[in-house]
């Protein structure tokens, strides 16, 4: 299992060929009161940077972008019924896809948890 | 930062703003904060809820004051509502003293200029007086606007020697009684001059939220006391622009630049109660020409609420179409509306496409969206009517 971190604070949380995908606490307290997300179908594929899910707050929307390339195979619904779980729990039960990765190469560029930390200061 | 962008104006309460956790943002030319702690959506529901306190200073807060007759009589009044009405279609002449009354400067299409609020003071030896508070954005526009075109007529005193602090929500009234017992009982758009702590103020019964409330006149110098102490009060939190946004949005209230521009008319942005009887009659403001024709015939395009049927917020720009796909209006203010629990927007359409319970569609991520147009407010106006 590996954690990862993009520059658009999204964690990926690798296991085996799936990555899980969410938005960092960062990224939530940034954002504020979330109050709509949503999400790709299952079944539908990505490359990486692509807009790919999105999630507003009452001022403002904000695209999530795919972290890596791949397949959608979940996505949360919880997160879709009950948006503020996403401001509760981000980096846990709040998160929001789950990719099957078709370039495990593009893992190599993302940031680690301490380059994380330093690069939001 | 680009060297050609000027530097951000700080407001007398910016040290106050950063004390508290306000998240500052440019704004108007200003750093002000977008929200506290609390975050946007707490303090709208709080504002609704109990009492928020405002930082507007960003506001054009300014006096004009006649200069053909001597000031305190009623003829001085007539004069300087003579001035003013020059430029607005509101009433003023008949104005009573101490009452309030929103209206618009227009341009000579009929187009809005901006909208402003205009108080008649309520002291005898101060008719003659109006006191004016502009939107930030434009303040120097319309400042320009009055020098230029009541010269010779009126003076104009900006007072940028005062901050406005608005403090809205139901026990707003409750709060300020106890610094100014007169606050409690006073009627809603009207004013009262008064001291808090030696202090003089202006304190109109008004406010940007649809709560009960009061915009407070406050000497730079002593704002930040004044803040201070309305803070200790258990139920007043201080509140950003994010909150003052979708508060004024849930109860139906234009943003200038955003839902009222200089090509839309009274007529059009729907709010002819702006335009006062005798002037309706009479004519005499700029455009009165096509704003009264409008008023006749109806304009070709209206100012409406939009409540999508889904979860999604249309944000400004959004697309309107018909329910059969076809494009009648654009939304230009959009979001979430804490207190209503959805999405809430309005925008204009087509007349044909305006009454309330009309199927239309949102373009939202190039997706079709089901709305319907409703009527505003979305949340309904909890203004002081007296006891």
């Amino acid at each position: 299992m590996t954690l990862k971190y993009t520059e658009d604070h999204e964690w990926v949380l690798i296991e085996g060929d799936v990555a899980t995908v969410g938005i960092t606490a960062h990224a939530a307290e940034q954002l504020g009161d979330v109050v709509f997300v949503e999400l790709p179908d299952t079944g539908k594929s990505f490359a990486q940077n692509d807009d790919m899910a999105v999630v507003e707050s009452v001022k403002a929307a904000s695209d999530v972008y795919a972290p890596i390339s791949g397949e959608i195979v979940a996505a949360n619904a919880d997160i879709v019924d009950e948006p503020a779980k996403v401001n509760e729990d981000p980096a846990g039960t709040a998160w929001f896809v789950k990719i099957r990765l078709s370039n495990r190469s593009e893992l190599d560029a993302l940031m680690d948890e301490a380059a994380y930390k330093e690069f939001i200061g | 930062m680009t060297a050609t962008e000027p530097e951000l104006k700080q407001l007398p309460l910016s040290a106050l703003h950063v004390e508290l956790g306000g998240k500052m943002v440019p704004f108007s030319g200003y750093e002000m904060p977008v929200h506290f702690p609390l975050g946007v959506m707490k303090e709208h529901l709080h504002v609704r809820e109990k009492a928020g306190l405002f930082d507007v200073s960003h506001m054009g807060v300014c006096f004009l004051k006649t200069t053909e007759v001597a000031t305190g009589t009623e003829q001085a009044h007539l004069a300087i509502a003579d001035a003013i009405e020059s430029l607005v279609p509101g009433e003023i002449r008949k104005l009573k003293p101490g009452r309030s009354r929103y209206s618009v400067f227009l341009n000579a299409e009929g187009g809005v200029l901006d909208d402003l609020m205009i108080t008649r003071p309520r002291e005898d030896e101060n008719q003659g007086w109006l006191f004016l508070v502009v939107n930030a954005a434009v303040k120097a526009q319309d400042f320009d606007l009055m020098q230029k075109k009541l010269a010779g007529k009126a003076e104009l005193e900006i007072a940028d020697n005062r901050s406005l602090l608005a403090l809205q929500g139901p026990t707003a009234s409750r709060v300020l009684a106890k610094h100014v017992l007169a606050a409690e009982t006073m009627p809603f758009m009207s004013t009262l001059t008064a001291e808090i702590k030696g202090s003089p103020v202006v304190i109109n019964r008004c406010g940007y939220t649809g709560e009960d409330g009061y915009e407070i006149c406050v000497l730079n110098k002593d704002v930040e006391d004044i803040a201070r102490l309305l803070l200790d009060d258990p139920d007043v939190e201080p509140i950003g622009l994010g909150a003052r946004d979708s508060l004024r949005l849930e109860c139906g209230l234009c943003l200038y630049g955003h839902d009222m521009n200089a090509e839309i008319t009274p007529v059009e942005a729907n709010i002819t109660f702006a335009i006062g009887k005798r002037r309706r009659e009479e004519g005499g403001f700029p455009g009165a020409e096509r704003i009264l024709g409008q008023m006749q015939a109806g304009p070709e395009t209206l100012r409406v609420g939009i409540k999508p049927s889904g979860r999604a917020p249309a944000r400004e720009g959004t697309e309107i179409q018909s329910a059969s796909g076809e494009k009648i209006g654009e939304i230009t203010s959009g979001g979430f509306g804490p207190t209503f629990e959805g999405p809430v927007a309005m925008g204009y359409v087509n007349r044909t496409h305006a009454d309330t319970g009309t199927e239309v569609q949102l373009i939202i991520r190039g997706k079709a969206v089901p709305a319907e147009v409703a009527d505003l407010p979305f949340v309904p106006q909890n203004y002081y009517r007296g006891k």
